[in-house]
């Protein structure tokens, strides 16, 4: 461990309406602190000179719940590959170095305060297809429907995401391309999913539309940034099953 | 000093836990099928809250809605896929027997039984062991992708406390994929319209119309206002308490407050004390540190835990001279191997954390605090190689690795001819609270209306709760027996109107939000939240841990009376009542979890025997083990409330009928 001083330029903002600009701050934190527990000293700081704290999300701190989504450096969740804002430790940053911190920057994410930004288009993009329609009772055996182990896999890594936000904030265009394939081919790749194939995929495509997400121009900045390592071969595979859908209107 | 008044303490009448007539295995069967339902018609004139969207409360809320009733929904996050349970790692329990190793529903009923060392309800834990299959047949349909075998079927894995393979799993994302199947079905039914979702939402009173539950105020965490909210019933889905010791595996949200609002308006409380701590966390480093990481209890199906033998070996270690690997097979202790040759490393989280003490008491830790102990993956890497331990863990692995900075995949060292590898450090820490809300059989609470699943609730895991198991409750709860339970209570409410939100009960009940709100705010004094946040957390550790004696308990409720003082008198929170302001929001629950660890002490002072994840170290076997005292212990303890924060509470005592099984002295050794 090696204790290390750090200057946090940091977006702050009073509400959705106001006006935003930097500020930075000067923390004394450690390599084996993480970047959140980092913030937490700030925020110490803050309070004790009687100063409004940064508001910020987060809450299991180990990078499951997706709720942390800071922008640092310049990169959603920062330099760490594959790992939430949450999971990245100071020993990534240098002793003395400026570090810009800002919220997820998309018209569909807009900001509530400082840091915090509302993602509630992704809840309202899985409600209108991100289901298997079934009600609960009456399931038959689980081992009756066997479900190659291929599959299943693909099925698990697609469904791996976590709903942060990151390929939106990453992506020039704010297209949510990447948090939709990743659940359209969650169930595209099971059995359980084909009854809804297409209503879902024109559903969720048709939402994401309406709430102002922008176009996939195959940059695949979303895919580089993704921290749960989402691959961009789930658009392809989304591309395709909307235009079987469309075909079949 | 504090003390309970003895003389006071009631019985609570046998009836009021409402467990059905019959034998054991039917007792489930004989509910469903006297109990009164609501027809469809009328299910579309009820409105139920339901207060949290972890697993016990979105599949509560979807099945519900699925049902016909109307549902309100709350989380404090920004939206209801982020609750808790989404953290889970491991694994959720049934009872399949699909590996044909002998499983069965009686299996994981005993087994439950056992794990909470004799303390919880007998007819709860049947039903929940009874419900288990369907909850992974539910899961299936629902598109969840566990786990395969290459021929398509589903596969298990095992966890502490059983001698079966019957843990389902999704990689180490278990409890994110069953919560994300959850929140699937409730966004069907909020896209119909049956569920109405508030997220960034935070429950801060139930409100009480003629003795029966009634609705809540809750407050709009993005505008700062309070909010009413009216129905036929409440459900209390909120998770556990575990954050009352600050540092914890628990997300940092959670919070105990709603179910202190509802203890404080008279839902008993009940064993508080029994407190889970899990062996296998990252060890703490720091001051700075804000929560704890767990490494999931599956490592342990692969992981073998050590110290050394040799205290000089310890001190080396201690004293960063020389590494884990630097010391061969014949100098290492597999002490949970050498004490419990049954179930080895594999004996439940309560034994295996005192195991853990006790090691590092005696001085044998292995890290520079001499608080750790190794976890050590070489034998399995030597077996079946890094690809395979990789494919199973390795998610685990990386976690750890940006935590630490240290690989445990990583070769160390050979000696005489054998290859050691960097094995994890691991520590003991809070991580699930059985004790919880009382409930009877079909989860109300002791106020009408009031209802409390998953967590919150004390209901199925005794003394101490088995790994994969509380997936299971908080999914049985919310899918299969709630949505019956709560139309026992509902048949006889379909001609009451939903109540409006502008009567006395709840212009009072939203005035004393808004003052005690006002109260936080002009304390104005010197500390911030987290700063008396990390206090509690420390008198809880030191005083009502892992080992519990009756003169530190005594210490702990006086500080924790002296902490109390000081939170009304020097607290500092910025800002103001308007908009957004989480450190008052912060300030609202640590004023909970003062209370609750008090309940904590009280509990654990009047407890006078040791059992599951309560440890008092005056009643222990001279082998260390946890002594149990049947015949004065054999209850649940309610705690009534008495009208202040500051007085002591009163206990009831529910005592326990086993008739199934024999209750006996837990062994794990052979
Ligand atoms: C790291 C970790 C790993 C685990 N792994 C396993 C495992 O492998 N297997 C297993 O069986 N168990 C595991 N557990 C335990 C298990 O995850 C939890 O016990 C379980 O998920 C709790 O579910 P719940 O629905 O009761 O509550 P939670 O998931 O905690 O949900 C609580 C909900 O209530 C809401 N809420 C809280 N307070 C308020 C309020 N005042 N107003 C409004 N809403 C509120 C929250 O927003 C949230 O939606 C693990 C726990 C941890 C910490
Ligand atoms: S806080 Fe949960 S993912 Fe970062």
């Amino acid at each position: 461990m090696a204790n290390m001083t750090v200057n946090l330029k940091v977006w702050r903002q009073a509400g959705p309406k106001e006006k935003g600009e930097f500020r930075t701050y000067t923390v004394e934190t450690d390599t084996d602190t993480s970047f959140l527990e980092t913030l937490d000293i700030l925020n110490e700081q803050l309070v004790n000179n009687h100063e409004e704290p940064i508001a910020f999300d987060h809450d299991c701190r180990e990078g499951i719940c997706g709720m942390c989504s800071l922008y640092i450096n310049g990169h959603p969740h920062g330099p760490a590959t594959g790992a939430t804002t949450c999971q990245l430790y100071m020993r990534r940053f240098k002793d003395g170095e400026t570090i810009t911190v800002e919220p997820w920057r998309s018209a569909a994410f807009p900001v509530i305060k400082d840091l915090m930004v509302n993602r509630n288009a992704f809840d309202q993009i899985q409600q209108a297809g991100g289901y298997v329609s079934f009600n609960c009772g009456g399931a038959q055996d689980a081992n009756c429907l066997p479900i190659s182990k291929v599959n299943a896999d693909m099925a698990m890594d697609s469904a791996t995401c976590i709903g942060c936000g990151a390929c939106v904030a990453a992506c020039k265009n704010g297209s949510a391309m990447l948090f939709v394939s990743a659940k359209v081919s969650q169930f595209a790749l099971l059995p359980q999913g084909q009854v809804e194939r297409k209503r879902r995929a024109r559903a969720m495509v048709k939402k994401m539309d309406e709430l102002g997400f922008g176009n996939c121009t195959n940059t695949g900045a979303c895919e580089a940034e993704c921290p749960k390592c989402i691959k961009i071969s789930n658009i392809a595979r989304l591309n395709r099953e909307f235009i079987k859908a469309k075909c079949s209107d | 000093m504090a003390t309970i008044d003895t003389e006071k303490v009631k019985v609570m009448n046998p009836a009021d836990s409402k467990i059905p007539e019959g034998p054991i295995a039917e007792k489930w069967t004989n509910y469903k099928a006297h109990q009164k339902l609501v027809n469809p018609a009328n299910k579309r004139r009820l409105t139920v809250i339901v207060v949290g969207t972890g697993l016990a409360g979105a599949s509560a809320a979807s099945t519900l809605a699925e049902m016909g009733f109307n549902v309100l929904n709350f989380c404090i996050q920004d939206s209801p896929r982020r609750a808790h349970s989404i953290a889970a790692q491991g694994g959720i329990n049934a009872a399949k027997n699909y590996q044909n190793d002998g499983d069965s529903v009686y299996r994981l009923f005993y087994d439950t039984v056992k794990g909470g060392d004799y303390r919880a309800r007998e007819a709860n834990v049947y039903r929940l062991a009874e419900v288990s299959n369907n909850i992974i047949d539910q899961c299936v349909a629902q598109g969840v992708p566990f786990a395969r075998e290459y021929g398509g079927l589903l596969a298990n894995r095992s966890f502490g406390g059983a001698q079966v393979s019957r843990t389902f799993y999704a990689k180490g994302q278990t409890g994110q994929q069953l919560l994300l199947g959850a929140y699937s079905s409730l966004n069907r039914q909020i896209n119909l319209g049956k569920v109405k979702s508030f997220n960034r939402y935070e429950m801060h009173d139930v409100v009480m119309v003629d003795g029966r539950a009634r609705g809540i105020i809750a407050k709009n965490l993005v505008t700062g206002k309070f909010e009413r909210f009216s129905a036929h019933a409440v459900v209390i889905a909120t998770g556990g308490y575990g954050n009352a010791y600050f540092l914890s595996t628990n997300a940092m949200g959670c919070n105990c407050s709603a179910a202190m609002a509802c203890y404080r308006k008279g839902a008993y409380f009940a064993n508080p004390s029994y407190v889970q701590i899990h062996p296998t966390c990252i060890p703490v480093h720091g001051d700075q540190q804000s929560k704890l990481t767990l490494m999931s209890e599956s490592l342990r199906n692969d992981g073998r835990i050590w110290v050394p033998k040799d205290i000089e070996d310890a001190k080396k270690l201690q004293r960063g001279e020389i590494k884990g690997s630097d010391i061969p097979e014949e100098r290492r202790d597999y002490y949970l191997e050498r004490r419990y040759p049954a179930f080895g490393n594999l004996v439940p989280r309560d034994v295996a954390s005192r195991a853990a003490k006790e090691r590092c008491d005696k001085g044998f830790g292995v890290n520079n605090t001499g608080l750790a102990v190794f976890l050590d993956f070489s034998e399995a890497i030597n077996r079946l190689g890094i690809d395979v331990v990789r494919q199973r863990y390795g998610n685990l692995f990386d976690m750890y690795e940006e935590i630490t900075d240290v690989n445990p995949g990583e070769k160390g060292n050979e000696i005489n001819g054998t290859v050691y590898y960097n094995p994890m450090m691991i520590f003991p820490a809070i991580h699930y609270t059985m004790g919880g809300i009382w409930v009877d059989y079909e989860l109300q609470t002791s106020l009408k209306g009031l209802f409390a699943i998953g967590e919150c609730n004390f209901s199925d895991h005794g003394a101490n709760r088995l790994g994969a198991s509380a997936l299971m409750q908080g999914l049985a709860d919310g899918y299969f027996v709630l949505p019956y339970t709560i139309q026992n209570y509902l048949s006889d409410q379909i001609t009451v109107p939903c109540p409006g939100t502008d009567t006395p009960e709840f212009d009072e009940a939203e005035k004393k939000c808004v003052e005690a709100q006002n109260a936080l705010l002009k304390i104005q004094g010197k500390r911030s939240v987290d700063s008396i946040h990390k206090e509690l957390g420390h008198i809880m550790w030191e005083y009502v841990g892992m080992g519990r004696t009756k003169e530190g308990l005594t210490i702990a409720l006086d500080k924790l009376k002296a902490l109390r003082k000081e939170f009304e008198t020097n607290l500092y929170v910025p800002g103001s009542a308007e908009g957004m302001n989480n450190e008052l929001d912060k300030a609202f629950r640590l004023k909970d979890f003062i209370t609750m660890g008090e309940l904590v002490a009280y509990d654990a002072l009047n407890r006078n025997e040791s059992c599951g994840g309560h440890f008092r170290e005056e009643y222990q076997t001279e082998e260390g083990e946890a002594k149990r005292d049947d015949e004065n212990y054999f209850y649940v303890a309610c705690w009534d409330y008495q009208g202040s924060d500051e007085k002591a509470p009163e206990l009831i005592k529910e005592p326990l009928h086993y008739e199934a099984i024999k209750v006996q002295t837990r062994n794990y050794k052979s």
